[in-house]
């Protein structure tokens, strides 16, 4: 089996594959909430750390506890909860970011069993200095209480080959990413989004051993398929794999991503360091910034721009989780951002389940105006 | 036959000064700049006396602005309007889509001249969804500095409580100093604890005023109390607020002692937990047909005032300033003010954890002896409306009552009134209240 359909299969059995993990490893999961979340503590803790995503079906099981102008994905995480398809969790975290999946949080804390629960109370003046050593202190909270309910001393070797194992992982998937450099990438935008989420589900040693394998099998790798338009997509949460497989039937390939099921989640590694818990913490305040925590539009923008110029794209899809005000905050600077460079942008607006043919008409109008131009 | 008790009534004899006191505050922020003030943008809840170090200076709270914009329709929806065609969603908070709204307008809402043009935008990130980012677009727009705190350190949840106030203290030191430098002003720290002690005076005035509101017949009916409420917003570090809301508090005693109402008919009374629709802001005097009279809403008690929970004894009594209270520390400078301030917003129960929270709201209930809750979702606010839910579902566990009603209290485009209407009558009625006159 490649790589490929191997993160294909944690993915479509992912509940079973945190639960064969803990009997495998007699070991406990944890859920995670925002790419906020230390996973690295959480692993060393000996937790194997599962994101919690929505499975994109209609639901009404979250009426009664979020009102329906909260964040889709923040609701369609819950109702997974609710519906009792997280029940093998053994805990359950977040860092402090957003409203929205604080309310996820919340009402899981108080609604849906689990044994353990812990608010990382993140700082969120990533420009402080004073955010670092605060973020030192929560992390040290959040230790002893892993310490506590798992019964196991997190030791310093412990964080250090979580962050060995994380920074390894960060690493070998921006390799797989300067495969999409080329100009007939070996790896579609739907097959890199499941990496990337199978790297929020999965062990990360053994997601490192897969990521192994995929750069040996990529060099070779044919797609029988044409690359069509270099499209880049920016935007918030997003998991929805059918939508972008959708979008590259219609002579598109998305090259290079900004979202927090993408770059923006790995991009930054752990700058290793003596203090272990420190060097996290420097990496959590440093890292490529969600715009719910970003106190000014540039860093962000030009981040996008360099990696939009890097990947040589030609367009841009941005989208957005419908209700999510931090990105709808960050969009029209954005869009201002892309017109300036001559970057053609579309954006769509994405809710627990999509208007399919809607969202393929409009993508489709897009891309023959885009070829157009490039004819 | 159903029997109304009528009560005497009379307008309060304050009334005219606090709406010159209002209106002073208002021209002040038209004119800041002419008297040589420093003009300073921020959310309502900053502690904004600090800037009394700086000199003498006007703060603009952007959520009362945008509050009274969206109460005026016709000014409202150009606005936002304009607003929109720059490309922001119409989902974000409605006080800051008036407040952008107008300033893309170049018009001032309190003169109908230029918007102010402000010198620095300096709050504390007390909305998780949006205020620092409404104040970034205000700094990109006007290219002016922004700096903010955060300071939303909400005690009692998991982690070490006392690295957050720390925390919260060094951002509010090292904001003085970046004060300083992008003003050129030497910070006099005595200023500054003056104007903050008045500023912890006039919260506690103000939770006072709300809980004597307790009294049946209630002495104050809402409508009158969000006129007045920006007196305390606003002004919170000035003497002169100290004088009027004293004056408005003895007042109030004096009318609880000759029972003296609010609204004469009054025979229901409800309270809130939000702010309300601003533009429709006659609901309240409607509902006066049915005897009801809203004692209070939670928001207001707690931001721009202040009081203390009881939490063992279920009660709620009024706050006395920080420097007063056990252990507290006497300010001496600005290191003193700084860790005063972070440690008096911690605990200060607009922070409360949401678990705290619901045990206020039936304290409260029980406090303004209440027959019901009005419950409001926001839907141009997440922070406030994202547990509503639960807060519902919890007081009717306790046997409390509840309505709620759905809208964006900030846009009347987007509030159904005769929908609300129906549905409050419903409620009434099905609580065996009748129109007065249908009696």
């Amino acid at each position: 089996m490649g790589a490929i359909e191997k993160f294909q299969e944690v993915l479509a059995t992912r509940h079973q594959y945190a639960q064969d993990w803990k009997k495998k490893h007699n070991g406990k999961a944890i859920g995670w909430l925002c790419t906020y979340s230390p996973v690295e503590i959480m692993y060393a803790a000996g937790m194997l750390p599962v994101r919690i995503l929505g499975s994109h079906e209609v639901q009404d099981v979250t009426d009664r506890y979020l009102f329906p102008t909260v964040c889709p994905f923040s609701r369609d995480a819950l109702a997974q909860g609710l519906k009792g398809r997280y029940n093998y969790l053994d805990g359950l975290t977040m860092a402090r970011t957003c409203s929205h999946v604080q309310g996820t949080y919340d009402n899981w804390k108080n609604y849906i069993p689990i044994p353990f629960k812990y608010y990382v109370w993140q700082p969120n003046h990533m420009q402080s200095p004073r955010a670092k050593p605060l973020m030192v202190q929560e992390y040290k909270g959040f230790i002893v209480a892993l310490e506590k309910f798992t019964g196991k001393k997190i030791t310093d070797q412990d964080l250090g080959k979580a962050i060995e194992l994380y920074n390894t992982n960060r690493k070998l998937m921006k390799q797989v990413y300067e495969f999409r450099k080329k100009e007939e990438p070996p790896i579609t935008g739907a097959e890199c989004m499941e990496m990337v989420v199978a790297s929020q589900l999965m062990d990360v040693a053994e997601h490192n051993k897969l990521l192994e394998q995929l750069l040996k099998e990529l060099p070779t790798r044919k797609l029988n398929r044409n690359v069509g338009v270099r499209l880049m997509m920016v935007g918030s949460e997003m998991d929805d794999i059918v939508f972008v497989k959708m979008m590259e039937t219609l002579n598109c390939t998305v090259v290079i991503d900004e979202h927090c099921t993408g770059s923006r989640y790995f991009w930054d590694e752990v700058k290793p360091g003596k203090d272990h818990v420190a060097a996290i913490a420097a990496r959590y305040v440093d890292r490529w910034q969600c715009p719910a925590v970003a106190a000014e539009f540039k860093p962000r923008t030009d981040r996008i721009l360099k990696h939009a110029k890097d990947w040589s794209i030609q367009g841009v899809l941005v989208y957005q989780q419908k209700f999510c005000d931090p990105h709808e905050f960050d969009i029209p600077s954005l869009l201002k951002m892309f017109k300036d460079n001559n970057i053609a942008t579309l954006v769509l607006e994405f809710d627990v389940t999509i208007p399919f043919g809607q969202f393929r008409t409009r993508i489709e109008a897009f891309l023959e105006i885009l070829e157009l131009e490039l004819v | 036959m159903t029997t109304v008790t009528k009560y005497k009534t009379a307008p309060l004899k304050c009334w005219q000064k606090g709406k010159e006191l209002r209106l002073e505050a208002y021209r002040d922020l038209a004119t800041g700049h002419e008297q040589g003030k420093l003009m300073v943008l921020g959310c309502a809840a900053t502690p904004y006396g600090m800037l009394a170090g700086l000199g003498d200076f006007v703060f603009l709270a952007g959520e009362p602005y945008g509050a009274s914009v969206a109460a005026d329709p016709p000014v409202s929806i150009p606005a936002m309007e304009l607003y929109e065609a720059k490309g922001y969603a119409r989902d974000m908070c409605g006080y800051m889509r008036n407040f952008l709204g107008t300033m893309f307008q170049d018009k001032y809402y309190f003169t109908g001249g230029p918007f102010p043009k402000f010198d620095f935008a300096w709050s504390v990130r007390h909305c998780p969804a949006g205020h620092p980012k409404w104040h970034q677009i205000v700094s990109e727009y006007q290219g002016i500095p922004m700096n903010y705190i955060d300071d939303e350190t909400m005690l009692g949840t998991d982690g070490d409580q006392q690295a957050r106030i720390d925390y919260v203290a060094g951002q509010y030191l090292d904001s003085i100093e970046w004060m300083e430098k992008i003003t050129k002003r030497k910070y006099d720290d005595e200023k500054g604890i003056e104007a903050m002690r008045n500023y912890f005076i006039n919260e506690g005035l103000w939770g006072e005023i709300n809980l004597l509101n307790g009294a049946i017949p209630a002495p104050l009916d809402i409508k009158s109390m969000f006129a007045l409420m920006p007196i305390s917003m606003l002004r919170r570090h000035e003497k002169v607020a100290i004088e009027f809301l004293t004056e408005l508090r003895d007042e109030l005693k004096e009318r609880i002692a000759d029972k003296i109402a609010a609204v004469p008919n009054e025979r229901y009374r409800m309270c809130m937990l939000t702010p309300p629709p601003w533009s429709f802001l006659k609901v309240f005097r409607y509902l006066e047909n049915y005897g009801v009279v809203f004692a209070g809403t939670y928001v207001y008690l707690i931001n721009s005032g202040e009081v203390k929970f009881l939490y063992d004894e279920g009660k709620v009594v009024p706050a006395t300033p920080p420097e007063k209270r056990p252990g507290w520390k006497t300010m001496k400078n600005r290191e003193d003010l700084c860790r005063t301030v972070a440690r008096w917003r911690a605990e200060h129960p607009f922070q409360s954890h949401l678990e705290t929270r619901k045990k206020e709201y039936v304290i409260m209930f029980k406090h303004w002896k209440a027959n019901a809750y009005l419950l409001l979702i926001n839907r141009g606010c997440v922070p406030m409306t994202t547990s509503m839910y639960d807060f519902q579902r919890d007081l009717n566990r306790q046997g409390i009552p509840t309505s709620m009603f759905e809208g964006n209290f900030a846009d009347c485009r987007d509030i159904d009134e005769t929908g609300v209407l129906d549905r409050l009558e419903t409620f009434l009625e099905g609580q065996g209240i009748q129109k007065i006159q249908s009696l």
